[in-house]
């Protein structure tokens, strides 16, 4: 998601039903009315008892961004760490990103998105507060200062707290042009302080989706196709509705539901269904025919998406081939799908873990038949993202609206584990065919990178920001391959648009985890083919990209690049750019019973400015983790239209006993912020592949490893 | 069925193969155990049953007669409940939090049998405790850190 406004920024203020002060800046709304004053939201909530509330837009998913914003905020306003509280933010468009006209939380863009509004937004906060003190002292505003939430007299001492001042500070004019903090005068921002999350995630006390109780709450699980695409012919409610707890069965869009007086009922009431399925689109699909059919066509040119110099006439050398596939991935984030839908006269309440709230308030409210500032969504804490919850199909909302709408009561529809990785909105499988032709002094002299992948964004509103109109391509089918670093003067990247019948959806770092691994793996291979060091190799070509060079400078130099190492063990690099940052990482593995095993991996990131290092070294960490799981078993298949997998059993992720040592560190960076929540994932998995071939001269040519022998 | 959770005996309107998991969470309104897998392999349901650490989704309420459960909601009335919370705090354990009370309640229960755990022990407590965040070294340095305070 690049598309980046122009922000025109204006700033409106009103008093809160507090009798505080609200602020916020709206930003512009594409496609969409702007808010006229009446619908007012902010940012910033200063109730007259001095507490400060910060109302997030964003989703808090694991990623740190209720404290990487509240740091942006809370040092332009001069408050001390923990004197700011979070609340999430309804759906309205002052809260839209500023890389697409919905409230939304992915594409690594909380923080690069934010920056500049939050630094204003708290600035402009702080000038309100200090005009009403100047007004409330009877002395000149140049002779007040701000610090610890209070506003101070310099000369006399005299000092008044912003709960104090809160009231009046929200009949002043907001003034337009208020300059934020400069960087030396920053206290919280570039600071590894503590989240403001963390006691309730520790005391059990954390309200995720899931966690929702409301009166009269149900609960509810739905039996779904066993092929996507199977529709319901017709189904057998009788044993299900004799389950002890079982309210009432009924057929939804997407299958059939079982509402329960609690979860437990709902699932054995499904488990006595008797449902007739027809019409599966996927029907007799399987993943080795896809496998085969994907290599096929990746011999065959494609559509070229992006082209320099003259492949064909770069001059002969020593000519390279490399085949790269990757899996469907399920995201399985620990907190299974859910979400509770609760009809009143007063509209539709949906409680949820999302990360697309205008997407989802909008399918909602078409499906309830209600305007949609009728439907109010209610975000909680998600139990883990990872892009599962951005779904443009909004399917888990449709899902519970439909359940809950009728039954006269509160609904909570639960998916299972199984639901969850039997249940589509994969990562693409996708296959990667390389070339390359080295020169005499080993470089590449020509490079083409052919891919098969379907498109996550077929038939959703995001096709007209993201697909090509010239080639009819979306762009983050390629991502990662066109933008090849490297420098090589002739290069050809040629995508085939696959259109199977499995719904595929944006996995942590969306394509890059795909486009990485070939493109990583690949480069590593034309350096062990021209007898190279892989690190000095890639310095050689990375010639004019600087941020690459740092980063990948600082993972070698700190993972100690070149020096011995024990028997039976290797290192291996890679390094990738994605949403705007570049993360480098060294892993060292070994074999363990002839099974891959990391040891320890070393990442170094350039993503600007670091807000909050301590979170950013924590997301890269937690990238390594969770791109290690997929690298290692990660795979969902189908065999004759239905997922092989699953459960943790058949799905499993990296375990506490498998986790790596991870150090990283952070190229310091006084630029914008750049993303941080998906750049360390692209880098794992072909970085534990060039440390395994280092340490046995095999090349993996497929994702997980667990396909390839090694010994 | 009858139990006895943190404290407090319940009688409840549940068959006797309902699990632990779902009379927490549904009926009780004890919603700091997780639901993550039903099966035993992510360890996001672990409670105590008379010391022990459970998973919770497939201990049938059958099982509980006599016997106490420990949730995340009352693990911090015990020394070494609040011990490891405040290592946990101290250690900035959590992202997205949501298998944490899991890993506390298996944190606490090897901390009781173990006060002072090697890695390896670690390795064998936790390893049922899945975390797709990557918390892992965080959760070691936090049961060390639990470990290494005054008992």
């Amino acid at each position: 998601m690049s598309a980046v406004t122009t922000r025109r920024d204006f700033l409106i203020a009103a008093g809160a039903a507090t009798g505080g002060l609200v602020l916020g800046i709206t930003l512009p709304v594409r496609g969409g009315a702007a808010p006229s004053s009446t619908d007012v939201n902010a940012y910033v909530r200063i109730g007259s008892d001095g507490k400060v509330t910060f109302v997030v837009p964003k989703s808090e998913m694991g990623q740190g961004t209720y404290t990487g914003l509240a740091q942006i905020l809370a040092d332009e306003l001069d408050l001390d760490w923990g004197a700011i509280s979070v609340e999430s933010a309804p759906v309205n468009p002052v809260y839209n990103s500023s890389f697409a006209p919905m409230q939304f939380t992915g594409g690594s863009s909380s923080i690069p998105g934010s920056f500049e509004l939050l630094r204003k937004t708290g600035a402009t906060a702080r000038q309100l507060l200090v005009s009403a003190a100047a007004a409330e002292l009877g002395v000149p505003e140049a002779e007040l200062s701000t610090a610890h939430g209070v506003v101070t007299h310099r000369a006399s001492g005299r000092h008044v707290g912003y709960g104090a001042l809160a009231a009046r500070a929200a009949t002043l004019p907001v003034p337009a042009n208020v300059t934020p903090k400069a960087p030396a005068d920053w206290k919280l921002i570039g600071r590894p302080l503590p989240r403001v999350d963390t006691q309730g995630k520790t005391d059990g006390s954390a309200g995720f989706g899931i966690d929702v109780r409301l009166p009269g709450l149900h609960y509810a699980v739905i039996t779904r196709a066993p092929s996507f695409g199977g529709k319901v012919a017709s189904f057998d409610a009788a044993a299900a509705k004799a389950v002890p707890g079982v309210v009432a069965v009924k057929e939804v869009p997407s299958g059939v539901a079982v509402i329960a007086t609690n979860t437990w009922a709902a699932i054995r009431g499904r488990a006595a269904l008797k449902v007739e399925w027809q019409g599966a689109a996927a029907a007799g699909l399987s993943s080795k025919t896809i496998a085969a059919d994907y290599a096929e066509r990746a011999k065959q040119p494609g559509v070229v998406v992006h082209e320099r110099g003259n492949v064909e006439g770069a001059g002969a050398g020593h000519r390279l081939e490399g085949d790269f596939a990757t899996p469907f991935l399920a995201h399985a984030p620990m907190e299974p799908l859910n979400a509770a839908v609760a009809f009143s006269d007063a509209g539709l309440d949906v409680y949820v873990g999302t990360q697309f709230q205008t997407v989802d308030r909008n399918a909602a409210a078409e499906l309830a038949g209600l305007p949609p500032e009728k439907v109010r969504i209610h975000t909680r804490f998600l139990g883990g993202g990872f892009g599962r919850r951005a779904n443009p199909f909004s399917d888990f909302v449709r899902e519970a609206v439909a359940v809950g709408r009728g039954f006269g009561k509160p609904v909570l529809t639960v998916w299972t584990r199984e639901d969850d990785v039997k249940g589509g909105y994969y990562r693409p499988q996708a296959h990667n065919r390389l070339t390359a032709t080295l020169g005499a002094d080993g470089r590449p002299l020509a490079w083409t990178h052919t891919q098969v992948i379907q498109s996550i964004i077929r038939n959703t509103p995001f096709e007209a920001m993201m697909r090509d109109p010239k080639t009819g391509i979306d762009v983050i089918q390629h991502e990662g391959a066109s933008e090849l670093p490297y420098k090589v003067a002739n290069l050809r990247v040629a995508v085939h648009d696959s259109t199977l019948p499995v719904p595929v959806l944006w996995w942590r770092s969306v394509g890059h985890t795909n486009t990485a691994f070939a493109v990583e793996s690949f480069i590593d291979e034309c350096a062990h083919a021209a007898h190279q060091d892989p690190v000095a190799y890639r310095i050689a070509l990375l010639e004019g990209q600087p941020r690459h060079l740092a980063a990948l400078k600082l993972a070698a130099d700190k993972a100690g690049w070149g020096t011995p190492l024990p028997k039976g063990r290797a290192r291996g690099v890679a390094v990738h750019a994605s949403f705007g940052s570049v993360v480098a990482e060294v892993a060292e593995v070994s074999l363990v019973g002839g099974r891959p095993r990391v040891h320890r991996v070393v990442a170094a990131i350039d993503c600007g400015l670091a807000v909050n290092p301590g979170q950013v070294a924590y997301q890269v960490e937690s990238a390594v983790c969770y791109g290690l799981s997929a690298t290692l078993y990660g795979e969902i298949t189908l065999a004759d239209g239905r997922v092989e997998q699953s459960n943790f059993n058949d799905y499993p992720p990296v375990r506490m006993a498998e986790m790596p040592a991870v150090e990283v560190h952070i190229v310091p960076s006084t630029a914008a912020p750049t993303g941080v929540g998906e750049p360390g994932t692209p880098p794992i998995a072909p970085a534990v592949a060039n440390a395994l071939y280092a340490l046995t001269k095999v090349r993996a040519r497929r994702l997980p490893l667990a396909h390839t022998t090694f010994a | 069925m009858r139990i006895d959770v943190n404290g407090q005996t319940h009688e409840l309107d549940a068959p006797p193969e309902m699990p632990l998991l779902w009379a927490l969470r549904d009926l009780l309104s004890l919603t700091g155990t997780k639901f993550g897998c039903g099966a035993a392999l992510c360890g996001a349901c672990t409670v105590h049953v008379d010391g022990q650490p459970v998973r919770a989704c497939v201990t049938p309420l059958s099982a509980l007669a006599d016997k106490k459960v420990t949730t995340i909601e009352a693990i911090g009335a015990t020394a070494l409940g609040r011990k490891v919370q405040d290592a946990w705090v101290a250690e900035d354990v959590p992202q997205c939090g949501y298998c944490q009370s899991g890993q506390i309640m298996s944190a606490v229960a090897l901390l009781a049998a173990t006060p002072k755990p090697t890695d390896e022990d670690i390795n064998t407590a936790l390893n049922g405790n899945l975390c797709r965040c990557g918390t892992y070294n965080r959760i070691r340095k936090a049961i060390h850190r639990a470990a290494a305070g005054p008992a």
